[in-house]
């Protein structure tokens, strides 16, 4: 009896995503990029996150109604050459053993003219928690949305560069998390 | 002359910064400034030397001591020729490494010089060795040019010396 009643199971959890989740765009990763750019020595120097997911729900006609939750994995932080990564990933950076995930979450989603919109919510780096705003483009490309953002964050506020790091002369306080997500239109 | 002197001072800081900002190990502030400062100098070695050869296309260089044999004469040209060459492409090759590896230079931090070829894994490690071998080939010219400098002091006794340092006369 155990066969056909997972399976009444697996039917109703699909009825219920079909329901409830459908509103939900399927982000495709393939497409979407998060970067951070840091300044060396005035230098830009560009990381990826090349692990991270995305939940967006989003209609440009109802943005109040829309949300977007986003988790990064911070071990999979990017800078071209591995053994900075490793040291990227110890504790006085991101502390990825102890912090695998960035996370920001949505509260609210405004209107900012024409295609721009205004997304508020909560980011957490390192177990710190910000609020931010950050000013979104969404363009619509056939049957894809895209989603493209820039949020300048201090890196100090998070403990992102402890010890000897924290001097901002060498690595600047100023951080520029940016974004290109790419989802289905649903 | 003074030139001369300037590019000598900055190839020497520039090579042991080179040295011992290499053998650090990891990630650290220090690194990274020793770094930046490193491609500072490359770059300024770079624009003098070519300030330098100007001045020489446009100007007779001083004759060489009478009483030279023509095969040291020649040794001597051959030397300075490789020096000049050196002076310019071990920056260059700095440069590119840097450009290889994804990161730009800022010179002195406050003017962004263009990246002239995209970040590239395998120039990258190339780059690298041919900058370290050249650098090395620099230094035993170097040291050849300081030998022979000695020697036309010390056992030709002919004053060649004193044209570079006035007040040895």
């Amino acid at each position: 009896m155990k066969t056909p009643f997972l399976r009444w199971i697996l039917a109703a959890t699909a009825l219920t995503s079909l329901c409830l989740g459908v509103a939900h765009a399927q982000v495709d990763t393939s497409k979407s990029t998060v970067t951070a750019t840091s300044k060396q020595m005035n230098v830009p120097v560009d990381g990826t996150f090349k692990k991270f997911t995305a939940q967006l729900n989003f209609d440009p006609a109802k943005p109040a109604a829309g949300s977007a939750k986003l988790s990064i994995d911070t071990a999979s932080y990017d800078l071209g050459d591995e053994s900075y990564n490793q040291q990227v990933r110890g504790k006085e950076w991101f502390d990825a053993a102890q912090f695998p995930n960035a996370t920001f979450v949505s509260s609210a989603i405004a209107p900012a003219g024409g295609n721009q919109f205004k997304v508020s919510g909560t980011l957490t780096i390192k177990g710190k928690s910000e609020n931010v705003t950050v000013p979104v483009t969404v363009a619509q490309q056939g049957t894809t949305q895209s989603f493209d953002g820039a949020l300048p964050i201090k890196r100090s506020q998070f403990d992102i560069g402890t010890g000897e790091w924290k001097d901002t002369s060498v690595v600047a306080d100023e951080v520029v998390i940016k974004f290109h997500i790419v989802a289905a239109k649903k | 002359m003074g030139l001369h002197w300037l590019i000598a001072l900055l190839i020497v800081a520039g090579f042991y910064l080179g040295w011992i900002m290499t053998d650090i190990p990891g990630f650290t502030p220090t690194k990274l400034k020793y770094f930046s400062w490193h491609k500072w100098m490359g770059v300024t070695v770079f624009v003098l030397a070519v300030i330098r050869l100007a001045w020489r296309l446009t100007h007779r260089a001083p004759e060489m001591p009478p009483g030279m044999a023509p095969l040291q004469k020649l040794a001597a040209e051959a030397a300075h020729v490789f020096l000049y060459v050196l002076m310019l492409v071990i920056p260059v090759t700095g440069y590119l490494y840097s450009s290889a590896a994804g990161i730009q230079v800022v010179y002195l931090g406050i003017v962004p010089l263009p990246t002239l070829i995209g970040p590239d894994a395998a120039l990258k490690v190339m780059l690298r060795i041919v900058h370290i071998w050249l650098n090395y080939t620099l230094l035993a010219l170097v040291i050849v040019h300081v030998l022979a400098a000695l020697k036309h002091h010390f056992i030709d006794r002919d004053g060649l010396l004193a044209r570079m340092i006035p007040f040895l006369k």
